[in-house]
Parts: structure tokens; C-alpha cells; sequence
């Protein structure tokens, strides 16, 4: 099996945007984005695939809407002085500075569930990822379909404090047992 | 069994396996409720020597983190130096000179060496047979020296820079190696009459312990205790990374699933990588040691990076998340025996304690890689 047919399959699983990446340079062949739904059929697919899972983690964005919305405005702002300028150099008035619009609120930033699958036979590593709000983190738990996961998530909650659903015993496995910060967050201070 | 359990399920006692305890090799508690001789339910405990290695890579700059990768395996960190340069050469784009490969091969496949005779040695010592230690660490020192005069340390080593190695080899290197190789081709059928064909052992290990290969995938067990359930699942063979696809070798891979399974791919596996190094002295090139140009301060372009390495008990692989700072923004470790001691509550129930511990020695637990 190669990451083409495995791709057709999760395609017809229902699941939205899988990505092919170049292994050489990134080390996985599928990167694909789901939403929390449909996790477990995902999932599923891989399993009856005969996939091995090799681990799951997370990863905080905190911060990237800030970034994304700076990002779009030094954008803007370029645009208008090149346009000004522009303007100058064409002996016409310069266009009046336009006041900043208004900006809503900024959308909030996510908590990433990473997970890793390989095969024994076919060179095929799998990356499923994803995204929940960083105030509600919940994913569903996958432990009943991978028992080896149940280690997984309870290291992923321990660090990030993403809370998977259904799980059968989410106690901390690393930290000590009464346990109740999140060290990987990225506002977590010691 | 189950029917046993039932109807006795007010006369099972809770036994604490551990955390000092020296068939737990390091600080492992397994939390066993038994009835009688038998295991009902068994529950590692974990994280007394949790360090956060993890926090520990979001803290420094990707060089900093180098020395953190030989303190997780303390018995084969080279070959988690391997993964974590790997990967990040792999993210910077940096290419390294052929005969830097070859030492980083030379050394890792010794340094597999050193750690399966200690896994031997104590392995035997767990199921009470004393002096194959001592054998065992005879041979193993040999390794270490060789090792201390490349890399300047025997046991945490941090020899592998992005771009190649720090230290090019001494004369003296080459034909030690060669020496060695020959003693311990020597002295491997003396292991195998002393102790594989000891029937005291053979009594122990044979179909004591069995994990299914589905056990396997749905717990993500890799390494020997894969190859000993009869999946032929080798990071070396199956995705080929440094000069891995020049040398010519096996994976031993065993279908009984059982403990002497497992033994038998370790014990086969040192025989392989005496291969693989007599191949790469045999073929060393000349050359630099390390890269020309890797930039003093690295930044890594932003993006998603994975990089995997066959330890002496499987699959290492690393994740790195790069912001194209000069500092890692994520970097998950996925340590194998992580993995494989996961499965070991569902194999061992309904097993006798020692038993048990026959199957957990024949995982080869390293703690600190575990709690990481």
C-alpha cells in the first residue's frame, strides 16, 4: 500500500483534506486536518488499514491569530505606502492615509492534537491532526480502538491539558498524581 | 480463568512491584493485584524519573538540546543522537560527508552492541542466573573503550553534530574495532552453549509471555519485541536513513511471540550488527568529518519535521515543530519502550509473577527513556 491508496481510502471515509508531503523532506507521507468529529472514523480507517499507532501529542498555538492578524495588517500597510508612493512618483497627489479598519475581536487560538501511524510493511507514516479551542479542549478518546493510546492521551493531558473524551482512566501517567498544571502549555509558568 | 477470578474476586491482594526493585531495572512501579501466584491486573506506574525533556527542547536552541539525547537511552544514545541530528539536518537542509556517516554507523551499531550484552547480563540475571553478567561486561567493556576514545565519554555520549561528527578517529580506532569484532564472534557460540541451550532457560522463556503481532500494532510495540512476534519491521531496512541501504545485513525476525523469541532476535541482531561494522570499517572513505557550511546560529525553516531510528528497542522518532526561530517550538520524543512496556499489562494477565518478570525482562526496559 502506498500513501495514493491509503489516501483514497480515508477520502471515501468522509474525511476532508489529506495532504500528500514529500517524505524526503518532511519525514510522513499524509498530512491530513480533520475535525474532532470525524476523528474516530478516520481513525477507523487506518485501523482496518492495518496501520500501527506510533504516537500521539499536541501542540499550542497560542498566539497565532495575534501573529496571523499582524501578519495581514504589515501586509496592508506596505501596500498602501508602495501605492503612495507610487502616486508621488507619478506627480499626483498622494492618496489620503486611510484609518485603520475595525477589527472584531480576535478568533481564538487552538490546541493541537497530533497522531502519528506507521505501517510494518508499506513506507507510509500518517499525520492526523486536530484543532479544538484552547478554552474547551475535547477530543474523543481513541482507546477503544487503539489500546496503546490510552498511554498516549494520558501523556498529551498531563502536558496540554486536552481533555479525551470517553477515556477510560485520564490520571496523570508522567507528572506526579495530584498533578493539576500543564507544563507544555505555552503560558504555563513554573 | 476468568470464571476463577470471579468467584474469588474478594480474595485478591494489591502488590507493589517496585519502584526500588531490580528486576524494574531503574525506578518502575508495577501495581499488581494478584490471587494467589497469578496476575489478575497489572498497572505500570510511571514518571519518577520524569525529567520533560520535551519543555527542556522548547528552552534552548537546537544545539543546546544535544546533550538531552543521550540522557534519555542511557544504553544506546547514540542512536538517539542519530535521530535528533538526523532530524534536524533534515529540517536545515544540511548534508553530511560520507565518512562522518560511516563513524556515526561504525559507532551506533557498536554502541547497539554494548547495549544488547548489558541487556543480556542483566536479563539472565533477572531469571537468577548470576555469571553471564560478568561475561557479558567483560565484553561490553571493550566496546566501551573504544567508544570513550572516539567520543570522550562511555556512556552519555554526544558525538554527532548537525553537518557530522565532532571527532575524527584515532589510528588505533580501526584495529580495535577489528579485534573486537573477532572476540565476540568468538565468544558467541559460548554464549549460545552456556546459556541458550541451557534447558533451565529454555524452560523459563519458551511460551512464557506470548504477544500476538496484532498485540503488537495496536499497541505500536517496535523493535525486537516486534521482530520476535514475527513482523519484519526494521527502521534500518524499512525506512532507509544514512548509509543504512549500502550494508548488507538481515533482521532476525522470530513467529513464536514468546520471551525466548525476543531473546533470540537480540542475541541474532549482535551478530548482524557485527556485520554492519566489519562492512563500514571495510568500506570507510576518506574525507572531512564534518559539514563546510552549517550556520553557526541554526533556524530551520518553519514547518512540521519527523525524522525515525531503529534503537536497540525500536523506533525512536522525533517531531519538531520549527517557527524558523533559532529555538524549537515543539519537539515530541517518541521513545519505543514507551510502546512496548504499554502492552505489558494485557500480556501478562493471568501469568504467574515470575513468569512476569521473565516477560518484562524480555522487553529490555530503559527507564529514563520511558518518563523522558
Amino acid at each position: 500500500m502506498n500513501g495514493g491508496a491509503i489516501k483514497e481510502k480515508l477520502a471515501a471515509g468522509g474525511v476532508l483534506a489529506v495532504n500528500e508531503t514529500e517524505y524526503a523532506r518532511k519525514g510522513f507521507a499524509l498530512d491530513m486536518q480533520v475535525a474532532p468529529e470525524q476523528l474516530l472514523a478516520a481513525i477507523s480507517v487506518l485501523d482496518a488499514a492495518g496501520f500501527f499507532i506510533e504516537a500521539i501529542t499536541g501542540v499550542d498555538w497560542l498566539g497565532e491569530q495575534a501573529a496571523l492578524r499582524k501578519e495581514a495588517e504589515t501586509k496592508a500597510a506596505t501596500a498602501a505606502k508602495a501605492k503612495a508612493e507610487a502616486a508621488v512618483a507619478a506627480g499626483e497627489e498622494p492618496p489620503p492615509i486611510e484609518p485603520a479598519t475595525e477589527q472584531g475581536e480576535l478568533a481564538e487560538d487552538a490546541l493541537e492534537a497530533v497522531y502519528d501511524f506507521n505501517h510494518y510493511e508499506a513506507l507510509c507514516r500518517v499525520t492526523i491532526r486536530t484543532r479544538v479551542p484552547r478554552s474547551k479542549p475535547e477530543v474523543p478518546t481513541i482507546s477503544s480502538i487503539y489500546p496503546g493510546a490510552n498511554w498516549h492521551e494520558r501523556e498529551t493531558h498531563d502536558f496540554f491539558g486536552i481533555t479525551f473524551v470517553g477515556h477510560p482512566c485520564l490520571v496523570p501517567l508522567l507528572l506526579p498524581e495530584d498533578a493539576d498544571f500543564h507544563p507544555l502549555l505555552k503560558d504555563f509558568l513554573p | 480463568m476468568s470464571a476463577l477470578i470471579q468467584s474469588q474476586a474478594n480474595e485478591t491482594f494489591v502488590l507493589n512491584l517496585g519502584p526500588q526493585h531490580p528486576a524494574t531495572h531503574g525506578v518502575l512501579r508495577v501495581k499488581l493485584t494478584m490471587d494467589g501466584e497469578y496476575i489478575v491486573e497489572a498497572e505500570p506506574v510511571l514518571g519518577y524519573i520524569h525529567r520533560m525533556h520535551e519543555k527542556m527542547g522548547e528552552n534552548r536552541t537546537w544545539a543546546q538540546f544535544l546533550p538531552n539525547t543521550g540522557r534519555m537511552d542511557y544504553l544506546h544514545a547514540l542512536a538517539f543522537n542519530h535521530g535528533y541530528v538526523a532530524l534536524v539536518e533534515r529540517a536545515a537542509g544540511i548534508t553530511v560527508p560520507e565518512r562522518a556517516e560511516y563513524l556515526r554507523v561504525i559507532t551506533t551499531e557498536l554502541n547497539r552492541v554494548s547495549s544488547h550484552l548489558l541487556w543480556f547480563g542483566a536479563f539472565i540475571l533477572d531469571l537468577g542466573g548470576f555469571s553471564p553478567l560478568l561475561y557479558a561486561f567483560d565484553d561490553r567493556e571493550h566496546i566501551l573503550d573504544l567508544l570513550e576514545s572516539v567520543t570522550g565519554s562511555r556512556l552519555t555520549y554526544c558525538y554527532f553534530r548537525f553537518g557530522g561528527v565532532y571527532n575524527d578517529i584515532d589510528d588505533n580506532f580501526v584495529p580495535g574495532a577489528r579485534a573486537f569484532i573477532k572476540r565476540l564472534r568468538e565468544r558467541m557460540p559460548m554464549y549460545h552453549n552456556l546459556v541458550t541451550k541451557n534447558i533451565i532457560l529454555m524452560k523459563r522463556l519458551q511460551e512464557v509471555g506470548p504477544i500476538s503481532a496484532e498485540m503488537c500494532r495496536k499497541y505500536g510495540a517496535t523493535g525486537p519485541v516486534c521482530r520476535g512476534s514475527g513482523i519484519n519491521f526494521d527502521v534500518r531496512k524499512h525506512e532507509p536513513y544514512s548509509i543504512y541501504p549500502e550494508m548488507d545485513f538481515e533482521v532476525p525476525v522470530y513467529e513464536q511471540g514468546d520471551s525466548m523469541a525476543r531473546y533470540m532476535v537480540r542475541m541474532d541482531e549482535i551478530e548482524q550488527s557485527l556485520r554492519i561494522v566489519e562492512q563500514a570499517l571495510d568500506k570507510l572513505p576518506e574525507g572531512p568529518v564534518m559539514a563546510e557550511k552549517v550556520p553557526k546560529i541554526l533556524k530551520p525553516p518553519k514547518g512540521d519535521y519527523y525524522h525515525a531510528v531503529e534503537t536497540a528497542r525500536g523506533s525512536f522518532g522525533v517531531r519538531a515543530v520549527s517557527d524558523g526561530g533559532n529555538i524549537p517550538y515543539r519537539l515530541k520524543l517518541r521513545s519505543p519502550t514507551f510502546s512496548n512496556l504499554s502492552l505489558f499489562g494485557e500480556a501478562c494477565r493471568g501469568m504467574l509473577l515470575p513468569d512476569a518478570l521473565a516477560l518484562m525482562g524480555s522487553l529490555d526496559l530503559v527507564i529514563p527513556e520511558i518518563d523522558r
